[in-house]
This record gives C-alpha cells, structure tokens and sequence, in this order.
C-alpha cells in the first residue's frame, strides 16, 4: 500500500489521477498537466511536495559536519533563512542526491532531500556523522507545499498577518522565513518566482483549501516535470545519480572547490574528474514534429550521449531535452527519434525562465 | 469508467469507427485511450487518397506522456482527415469521439466493420486492462 500525504484527499476532491511515485500515492494531474502548465507560467499553481524528506542537522558540530558532507559549502551561510542547493557526493565524486540546505545559526540547519532516495540519504547522514557531535533528525511531522508564479506572492497573503506579508514580500531569491508555526522560503522548482512552504502536517490542508479558494490551480507531477525541464533543472535518478559526476551533470557551480582545505566527501575524485576531463550535460531543442524522450541516444562530434530527460515544451511549443554526452559538442547533434534520425540544435541546458523563453533556437 | 458510445464499432487497439453511409467510416481514438496518453501535443495523419488495409500503422498520437501508433481499424482509401488537430491537438483530449476524429476512410470491403469489437466489446476489453 503506497504511503499518502495529508493532502490526499484534497487531490481526490480535485479530481486528480492519482500514480505510484516511488511509494508514495501522488497526483499526476487534474485533467491537463498543459493548463497545469500555463497556469504557473501565467498566473499561479501549487504542488504537494509533502512526500519530500526534512531533515533538521544540529548540534555543536553541525557546521563542521555539513561542510564535509556537502560538495557545496554552507560556510557561504551568513544570513539566518539562507539557502543553498548542493550535491552529496560519495567517495568516488557520484551524486548521492541533490538538495537544499537551509542555514539557521552555525548549530542549526535543515535540509530537504529527495523523497525516492530517503532510505539511502538517512543511512548516508549517519554514516557520515561518525564522530560529529550532531543530531540528525527526520521531521515526519510536516507537509510541503509549493506556490509558484507570478501570482504567488498575491496569493499567499491570504495565509498570514499583512506585516508578514510585508516581510516575505522583501524576501530574496533562495532564503527562508519562519512566521509562527509556517516556514516559508522563496525556493522552487519551476522556474517561476514563489515559495516553498513547510507546515505542520495537520494544518496543511486548511492552507489548500485557503489557496484554493483565491484561485491557486492544483498541479501534479506531470507539470511538475515539464516545468523543471523548461528551466533546465536536474532531476534526481534521471538527470544524474550514483555513478554520475556532477560536472558531467551541469552541477559544477555547486561544488566548491575554495577553500582548499575543505576536506569534502568525494574531494579527490572531484579533482581528478576535473583534470581529466568529463562528458557534459547539455540542452537540445528540437522545432519539427515530436518529441524527444529520455533514453534515446545523441550522436555530437565528440561521440554518443543519451538523452536524460525530454518532453514537449508547452511554454515553447516545440520539444525540448537534456543530455548527456561526450565532448567536444559542437552546435547540433543528431538523434535517434522513430524510424529516423533528426539533427537538433544544442543548446545551454536552461530554456524558459519567469514566463519567458530564454532559448535562442 | 470511460464513455464508450453504443452506436459505434472498436478495434481492440482503441481506435473507434462511425459508420457516415456511403461505405465511408469516420476513426478516431477511444475517450480510455486518450485518458491513458495523456494530454495530447502532436498528431501525425495519413495522407488523403492514401492507401490502407486493416492493421496497418497509418497516425501517430504524441502527448505528453508517449507517442502512439493508430491503426487502420479496416481497409480503404483515406479520403479525409482533421487538419484542425494540427494547430489543436487537445480536441482528441477533449472531444474524443467528436471534434477529436482523425481521418475518415472509404472501405473497400464492409465486411471487415463486422468484425470489429461493438461498445459491450469494447467495454469488457479495457475493463480487463
């Protein structure tokens, strides 16, 4: 039996077509993933992300700690609310799973990891925790939910006293606020401006159906998925994984090399990787009939990739991918589509951002 | 449970024909296809005047989810097709079994629409999907 958020039955009052995702009992859509689509790239939807893993790391050591499990460094963390988006590498410079960290004090942070990888995530934590003097904690007792577009700042004044709303109004990109018994955070994974809630689990579903009531669009996985891809954002176990280096993964900005000194897990291998070379994560466009799909292979000079993730565009109108491949690139790359090869353009791996094409294909 | 009209006949492969007289049959796919594929966001038609016998891939419907093959539930000649599905995809989503048709095909044997699958068929097929 798949595992249920407390918005469960919120999705089936909204006429969702409920899916297994990697155990848990999750919408797919509400009718069209399409209008799910447009509604966050025009106006405004929200995404049950309660299946997501909370992690609250604290303790004497916790800084210490993070900065040798995190291939990113929250010594970069100054500001209390902060974010920062990092990969956890194994030894040999592997994506254990991407993530989000969120700076409290030097003693508190939390971090939000993948719900497919949790098992293998919370082993990792403790493994890792060895000596530190830290305490790693799951918080099962809170929800997620994602607003998100160019309504959503609107949207959740309904949610909170006007001088909250003040507050989270003046909110940058990427750094979180706790108001009463809600933290909210100006993350995402839409490309679009919005927040990131997270809530007590009980009280998750009055706030739906709040911002259901103010006109948010419920959107489910399906939108989910083209939204990420149109802003060129890595999904976990598609994108990248185990066996996958971050450089060859489009996540290279995310690892800190400086200082030098910092003593990261996957380090060596990193550097080693770096040196020698490694293949690129890349977008491709694609303006004829069809759609690329994750799977396929990709032929660039430099040799054969696979496509790691595709879809049509709804933004863009056309089909849009990301691959894998060897270098050099070079402009266009040819692909292995049904009963034909197709040349398609390459392109940098982001391609809608804040309603807009950002793709010149 | 999906509509699925009495009035008209299915293949097993959830294309659907509606008899227009004159030996022409207009086919589209089934309101359960659709809902499986997903929203809809290419469709490939035959050409008019194309040749076709039964069983031969002759579309393709691409949504968001897989690109399918449709197949000629019958023999025949295409004589139509639905040129508003190339700007407007969703009508298949939407309209299945109205604005949402595909081609219309000329047969050159009516026998063959006898064996194809009635509504009761058809019904029973994709309750044991």
């Amino acid at each position: 039996m798949a595992q249920r958020t407390p918005l469960y039955p919120q999705h089936v009052a909204a006429g969702a077509k409920m899916v297994d995702f990697h155990g848990w009992d999750m919408p797919l859509n509400y009718g069209s993933q399409i209008e799910e689509h447009h509604a966050v790239r025009q106006n405004v939807g929200m995404f049950d992300v309660s299946h997501m893993t909370i992690v609250d790391v604290t303790g004497p050591e916790a800084k210490a700690y993070l900065r040798r499990l995190l291939a990113n460094d929250v010594a970069k963390l100054k500001e209390p609310g902060k974010a920062l988006y990092s990969a956890m590498l194994n030894e040999t410079g592997g994506v254990i799973d991407d993530l989000i960290a969120y700076f409290f004090n030097d003693e508190s942070y939390r971090l939000v990891v993948n719900s497919a990888t949790r098992d293998k995530d919370l082993q990792w934590l403790e493994k890792q925790a060895g000596e530190f003097d830290v305490a790693i904690t799951e918080r099962t007792e809170f929800a997620m939910l994602a607003v998100q577009g160019p309504k959503a700042q609107e949207k959740v004044r309904a949610l909170m006293s006007a001088e909250q709303h003040a507050a989270v109004s003046a909110l940058k990109p990427f750094v979180g606020l706790q108001l009463d018994d809600l933290f909210i955070a100006t993350t995402g994974y839409t490309g679009e401006a919005g927040y990131e809630l997270i809530i007590p689990a009980e009280k998750v579903a009055a706030v739906w159906d709040t911002l259901l009531a103010e006109g948010v669009q419920p959107c489910g996985l399906g939108a989910r998925d083209t939204l990420r891809l149109e802003a060129g954002m890595n999904l976990y176990g598609q994108d990248m994984d185990e066996t996958v280096s971050p450089l060859a993964a489009n996540m290279g900005w995310s690892v800190a090399l400086e200082p030098a000194d910092r003593d990261f897990v996957g380090r060596s291998a990193i550097e080693a990787q770096k040196a020698a070379g490694t293949e690129k994560l890349v977008g491709l466009v694609m303006k004829e009939k069809g759609v690329l799909r994750a799977g396929l292979k990709v032929t660039v000079e430099g040799g054969e990739g696979v496509i790691t993730s595709g879809t049509f565009s709804p933004t863009l109108g056309y089909s849009i991918a990301m691959a894998r491949v060897p270098t050099p690139v070079g402009d266009t790359a040819q692909v292995e589509m049904r009963k034909k090869m197709v040349t398609v353009n390459v392109v940098k791996p982001s391609f809608v951002r804040h309603g807009k094409a950002v793709v010149s294909a | 449970m999906s509509n699925v009209p009495n009035e008209l006949k299915y293949a097993s492969t959830h294309e659907w024909l509606r008899d227009e007289g004159d030996g022409v049959y207009t086919v589209g796919i089934t309101e359960h296809a659709q809902e499986l594929l997903g929203d809809m966001v290419f469709v490939e038609l035959p050409e008019v005047g194309d040749s076709v016998s039964a069983g031969d891939d002759v579309a393709v419907a691409e949504s968001v989810k897989a690109a399918s093959d449709i197949y000629a539930p019958i023999g025949g000649e295409i004589v139509a097709v639905n040129e508003e599905l190339e700007d407007s995809p969703e009508l298949v989503n939407n309209d299945a079994y109205g604005d949402g048709w595909l081609f219309k095909i000329k047969a050159d044997d009516e026998s063959e629409v006898a064996s194809l699958l009635d509504a009761e068929g058809y019904a029973a097929s994709i309750e044991e999907d």
